[in-house]
């Protein structure tokens, strides 16, 4: 909360520059405005508009193709299986990087490496170690586990598809929550796990009575992040399986540079964006705290 | 669980500690090795299996080989041009929010911050396919210049919010002790607020570049001869040969990877205040 002394200088600073902070903030609301708001109207009125009539024909022929439905499917199930892994795994690793753990800074350092790596470059790589001449079999072959190359991207396994795209995520984009996960720790003061300790609370017990409410916050900004990311789940998709799975953005992607039907592409991103923001919705909703709990 | 200092039971939580932080560091370091290996590899290392783990037979053949296969050139310097520009504008642009943001209590200032934030819940694949119809009346699809804008208005919001955390933690008390020592708010800003926040600056600048050299998929629906190293890549991707993969996965993976350690002190700087 703001001390009087800042209220104080806040209101007189206020009063000094009214116009300024207006100038300063108009370029970038002018080019949201232009470069976001209008073209996401465009969108609405690609998969909405035929003409001058509204439509649904889009939706028709996007509900009536033949990859729609693997495509909704595969990206359901990438969402349920990513997002919560990934929440045990980063909290797990924040954790340890909160803890009193000697070197914490160099496994920070490493665990932080995958943040800005891109889904096309996480798909290459696991393909490079997944591939039936790659790097997996190798490993297996010399602890003896194995005595010829397993295929494991096989096109006919979808639950390897799944489980291999799965681990690229993990790898990858697990470091984002943790980020999160670590900035929201570091404002738990220490008191309160050491009160809980003198009273005899174990581990698991100070987690989930201490940290994990207290984490709140972290918790529903990580996970609006993660699940409006994981539904435009693409490249690493195409990078691992081909085009043995696809997903709601890369038929999206197909369509417009493939098919050149910017009406069907809208309409399948409209439905990525209304997936996003019922999920959204639902987390705020679900995990909303009462006004009386707010007091930070 | 709360045993004696030394205690077997301390002792073995301890081990169990380190032991899982060096597991997940080999999930993390292991593929990232492997892919270096492989993009070091010679030519029939790439294709040889088993595979070799060490780096005992090192070569540039693949790298070469990526680097003049098709349009990979043309395309990796494109992708520099791109993330420059896409630096540059949204900087630009985006610093003055990020600026106001800190430091006055405006009416909508709230609105504004929540707004910035919500423009990440649509994502860019709605965004790049109404531009690509847009660009294409203009007259400027397939540039870079076409490529930058839709990167920019990506990159825009985490300006904006990331700057904003730097210059709050600019104490407002020197601008103003400048102030009262004759300078113009402008001068004030160049001269105190400016020097004390580029670090976090510079670090929100490198994490733009790497969000423009990542991104793909307007990248590639935006483009169509003129592309962008991932756009390249991902094009080619459908029957390319394996050291392609390997050099590919490598080029487009090592730049984030070097950015995010050199940045990492700024992290939570700059993510500060936008996860509160």
């Amino acid at each position: 909360m703001t001390t009087v002394a800042q209220e104080v200088s806040v209101e007189r600073r206020r009063r000094q520059w009214e116009v300024l902070p207006y100038g300063l903030v108009l370029p970038t609301v002018a080019y949201l405005a232009l470069f976001f708001a209008w073209p996401m109207e465009q969108a609405f009125k690609l998969a909405f508009r035929d003409g001058g009539a509204w439509t649904i024909e889009p939706f028709r022929t996007m509900v009536n193709d033949a990859n729609f439905k693997d495509a909704f499917k595969f990206t359901m199930l990438l969402v349920v299986v990513i997002v919560p892994l990934q929440f045990v795994l980063a909290l797990g690793m924040a954790l340890l990087i909160n803890s009193k753990l000697h070197g914490r800074g160099v496994f920070l350092a490493i665990f932080i490496m995958p943040l800005a790596i891109s889904d096309l470059a996480a798909g290459l790589v696991w393909q490079s170690i997944l591939t039936e001449r790659g790097y997996l079999n190798t490993v297996l072959e010399h602890l003896g586990l194995i005595d010829q190359p397993y295929i494991w991207l096989d096109p006919t396994k979808p639950n390897q598809l799944l489980f291999a795209v799965v681990v690229a995520e993990l790898w990858r984009s697990t470091a984002f929550v943790m980020v999160i996960f670590l900035a929201g720790l570091q404002g738990i003061p220490h008191e309160y796990g050491e009160a809980a300790e003198v009273f005899g609370a174990g581990f698991f017990q100070r987690v989930r009575r201490i940290t994990l409410p207290m984490l709140k916050p972290s918790i529903q900004v990580a996970l609006l992040f993660r699940i409006i990311f994981a539904f435009e789940a693409f490249a690493v998709v195409l990078a691992i399986t081909g085009r043995a799975k696809t997903t709601l953005a890369t038929e999206a992607w197909k369509w417009q540079a493939e098919y050149f039907d910017s009406h069907v592409a809208a309409a399948y991103s409209a439905l990525i964006l209304v997936l996003s923001l019922v999920s959204a919705g639902l987390v705020v909703f679900l995990l909303r705290t009462p006004k009386e709990q707010m007091a930070r | 669980m709360s045993g004696e200092r030394g205690s077997p039971v301390v002792w073995l939580s301890r081990f169990g500690m380190y032991a899982t932080a060096v597991l997940v560091s080999l999930f993390v370091l292991a593929p990232i090795y492997l892919m270096t290996l492989a993009a070091f590899s010679s030519q029939e290392d790439v294709y040889a299996y088993p595979k070799e783990l060490l780096p005992r037979n090192l070569s540039t053949e693949t790298m070469s080989f990526f680097i003049h296969f098709g349009g990979v050139l043309d395309a990796l310097q494109r992708s520099v041009v791109v993330a420059l520009i896409t630096l540059v504008l949204s900087l630009a642009i985006g610093t003055p929010a990020g600026y106001a943001l800190a430091r006055f209590a405006f009416r909508g200032a709230d609105t504004l911050r929540l707004s910035v934030v919500a423009t990440r819940a649509f994502p860019i694949v709605i965004l790049s396919i109404p531009l690509a119809v847009i660009f294409i009346s203009w007259g400027i699809d397939d540039t870079a210049f076409g490529v930058s804008i839709a990167h920019t208005a990506l990159a825009l919001p985490f300006v904006v919010l990331t700057t904003s955390s730097v210059f709050a933690g600019v104490s407002p008390e020197l601008e103003e002790a400048a102030m009262t020592l004759g300078c113009s708010r402008l001068k004030a800003f160049v001269k105190v607020a400016l020097p004390l926040a580029l670090p976090g600056l510079a670090a929100s600048a490198i994490f733009v570049f790497i969000v423009s050299w990542n991104e793909v998929f307007a990248a590639s629906l935006l483009t169509l001869r003129h592309r962008t190293l991932p756009a390249e890549v991902l094009s080619l991707l459908e029957g390319a040969p394996v050291n392609f993969r390997f050099a590919g996965g490598f080029f487009l993976m090592a730049p984030s990877v070097i950015v995010i350690l050199i940045i990492r002190r700024y992290l939570f700087t700059m993510w500060g205040r936008v996860l509160k």
